[in-house]
């Protein structure tokens, strides 16, 4: 055993104070990432089990596992855990934390304390989520967007879950916050604008979403509150309120709050890809400046969510043009990853084979939404099942692609132990073969008609359902193989050096696993840019 | 071990992200007040007349004032006048207990008439009428809530500078809770003409 956990060093040992305590008031910003990770996977799996429950549910028509009240806190809860707690946090707060800073050339973020601080707002705000489940009136059963009147009239335990939410929009306020902060304040010298590595940029686009829009989505959720607390009737239209403004209000936060999901994804793949091609990003400032872009645009096209709530023809006008107008930003991204694989020396090594899936994954699911996006075609797709498949599309083919992508690429350098290469390369398979079977039949059978939310459909829809349940069941002996052979990786995986992939970005010129203050006694100096790979060599391992 | 870092710059930059997020959380209910005020012009007008505008104009005066000490005082610390900025601090918590008493006899006359969020009373008076109040004790409470936040950060700013922790090189921290304080007076600025005067 001695032997075995010999690799943790660094800043695994290193700690002002000892024991769990070390961990609990560590300002480390590697020490709050891991934390972080720790917390994010916790409760990707109970949203996983959920969403497998639902599944189960849909197997057949009529009821199956559950009951209908059962459905609904179901896939409420599945919504609000893996929005609020895995898909937002995910890739800016665990990876964030873990990577930004070194890879600017920082000791740690511009408010370590502050940093802490967002991570027991996280662990606040999942305490109260979990606990919304089993307590007062019964789990939350309003669908994760909490629409009114519904939700100020539900008996179920509403109030808890809101004050989750908002517990953890606080917790994100304050990463992006210290992220922009530190981005301006902390890059090391040479390192100038031009030479930030891409995950830096799509973080710092990410981090100005989450410090625009979530208060919007705080000051909703605190009204909504109110409502329920005193009877004020301010979303009460009997009592000069507006409901539709609710949804206006809530998808104010939560249209841009997707870029925040999946911006930090993009910005993964654009390491892992570069490093896998052995080749510079193609157009980087265009890769650079899109992540801005999507930032900026995303932040106008809320509305699209609303075209059958009630909404003049002008305006559905307005909001369509301007979907369609992030799309280019999007394209942007995926024309140069693949510019950059064309010629390279590419290795399908699993992060890269994650990316991949990514870029498949993730057009499909882009282009979707321009099918949702297009007023049209909207009306007729709009609350059916084709909408929870493009959601997944996006943010589980594509985000949780990219959060599988980016733990095969950093867990060695935080670990400083490699995973077994077989088994994560037949994990991915059986994910993606997995993951495209669900949703493609998610899709396939919302075209059809059936509309999601519900817990029995007509007797018609049930082939594709069946199809569906049975992907979701290969999705998750992928993610069954995929964890254990990281897992085991961790605890037992050969020891690699500074830099297994060849990668050129500043964090594989620390230690695996990085020592505290990553950098030892003299600030580093950058002298080129993020992906010029000459004379880079990767470690043997 | 760890290096001595500090970036004052950094400290100020990331308090007015943070004035940033709080200007947007007032937005919110901007929006609603804007949204009703199309809806209902003359409800809102009616419903403005029953404020009683001699709390309000004092509560501005309060605020506006207190503002002023909490700038001063940051001058002072600068001018190594330490006595003077603990007093102008003491002077500026005083100036928000003020706003918040002056606030709950406004409102105490106000649910005594019956006149509060979800009262019949008000139900009676139409929806316009009732949404102005609902939003008038929202904003105002939120406001509160900010005042009473911002006063107990210039207490504890206070509190550090008679123990020699906030220094005339070292009053960041007195800088970023004026600023939080500036923006519980702007808010006010706005909140105050659009429930108390223009209606």
């Amino acid at each position: 055993m001695s032997e075995t956990t010999s690799t943790y060093t660094g800043f695994w040992k290193e700690s002002p104070r000892s024991g769990i305590l070390g961990w609990l008031l560590s300002t480390d910003h590697k020490r709050i990432g891991i934390m972080y990770l720790g917390c994010i996977v916790t409760m990707f799996l109970v949203g996983v089990c959920l969403g497998l429950a639902i599944r189960l549910e849909l197997i057949a028509p009529g009821e199956t596992i559950m009951g209908a009240q059962t459905y609904n806190a179901t896939f409420t809860v599945h919504g609000v855990i893996m929005i609020f707690l895995f898909i937002i946090p995910s890739i800016p707060a665990a990876f964030g934390n873990l990577i930004l800073p070194i890879q600017i050339g920082a000791r740690d973020v511009s408010f370590p304390k502050l940093n802490l601080l967002s991570w027991y707002c996280y662990v606040v705000g999942a305490i109260l989520a979990v606990f919304a489940i089993f307590s007062g009136g019964g789990a939350p059963d309003t669908g994760w967007t909490f629409y009114v009147p519904f939700s100020t009239q539900t008996t179920t335990n509403v109030n808890l879950a809101l004050m989750a939410a908002f517990m953890l929009g606080f917790s994100s306020i304050l990463t992006g916050i210290n992220f922009v902060t530190t981005i301006h304040r902390l890059r090391a010298e040479g390192m100038g604008w031009g030479r930030l590595p891409l995950f830096v940029w799509t973080l710092y686009a990410t981090a100005w979403i989450q410090v625009l829009a979530t208060p919007m989505l705080g000051i909703t959720l605190v009204i909504v509150m109110f409502e329920r607390v005193f009877g004020a009737g301010l979303f009460d239209a009997a009592r000069g309120g507006d409901p539709i403004l609710y949804q206006h209000l809530f998808w104010i936060y939560s249209h841009p709050a997707v870029y925040i999901m999946i911006l930090p994804g993009m910005g993964v793949i654009s390491e892992v890809i570069p490093t896998f091609a052995r080749k510079p990003l193609f157009g980087y400032w265009a890769m650079a400046l899109s992540s801005l872009a999507i930032a900026f645009a995303g932040s106008l096209v809320w509305a699209h969510h609303m075209y059958a709530s009630g909404m003049s023809d002008f305006s559905i006008l307005v909001f369509s043009l301007l979907t369609f107008i992030v799309a280019i930003p999007s394209a942007i991204k995926i024309f140069n990853w693949v510019s950059t694989l064309y010629k390279g020396s590419i290795e399908l090594a699993p992060p890269m084979l994650h990316a991949l899936a990514f870029i498949f994954n993730f057009a499909i699911g882009g282009l979707g939404g321009l099918a949702l996006g297009a007023a049209a075609s909207d009306i007729h797709l709009h609350d059916t099942t084709f909408v929870v498949g493009h959601f997944h599309y996006t943010m589980f083919g594509g985000t949780g692609f990219a959060f599988f992508a980016a733990l095969h690429y950093w867990l060695p350098k935080f670990t400083g132990r490699m995973y077994n290469h077989k088994w994560a390369t037949i994990a991915w398979g059986i994910l993606f073969v997995g993951f495209n079977v669900t949703y493609m039949s998610m899709q396939a059978v919302g075209i059809q008609g059936m509309p999601r939310r519900y817990y029995d459909y007509l007797p018609e829809f049930q082939p594709l359902n069946l199809v569906a349940t049975v992907g979701s069941w290969v999705l998750a002996v992928g993610l069954l193989i995929m964890f254990v052979n990281l897992w085991q990786g961790m605890r037992n995986g050969r020891p690699v050096g500074k830099n297994p992939w060849g990668s050129a970005t500043l964090e594989w010129d620390v230690p695996s696993p990085p020592p505290m203050e990553n950098f030892g006694e003299e600030d580093p100096v950058v002298t080129k840019g993020p992906y010029e790979f000459k004379g880079v060599v990767a470690d043997e391992y | 071990m760890s290096i001595e870092h500090r970036d004052d710059t950094g400290a100020r930059f990331g308090m007015w992200l943070f004035l940033y997020t709080e200007v947007i959380l007032f937005s919110g209910l901007f929006i609603l007040y804007a949204v009703a005020l199309m809806k209902y012009p003359e409800q809102y007008s009616q419903a403005s007349h029953k404020l009683n505008i001699y709390f309000g104009s004092i509560n501005t005066v309060v605020l506006l004032t207190s503002s002023l000490t909490v700038a001063l005082a940051i001058s002072a610390i600068q001018m190594k006048r330490i006595k003077q900025c603990l007093t102008l601090c003491w002077v500026t918590v005083a100036l928000a207990i003020v706003f918040l008493i002056n606030k709950y006899f406004e409102w105490s006359a106000e649910i005594s008439h019956g006149i509060y969020p979800g009262s019949e009373t008000l139900a009676e008076m139409g929806a316009g009428v009732t949404s102005f109040f609902n939003l008038y004790y929202f904003t105002a409470g939120l406001h509160g809530l900010h005042v009473f936040i911002g006063a107990t950060l210039i207490a504890v700013v206070a509190i550090m500078t008679a123990k020699g922790k906030v220094t005339s090189e070292r009053y960041t921290l007195l800088e970023n809770s004026a600023l939080y304080w500036h923006l519980v007076d702007l808010v006010w600025i706005f909140v105050f003409p659009l429930y108390y005067l223009i209606l």
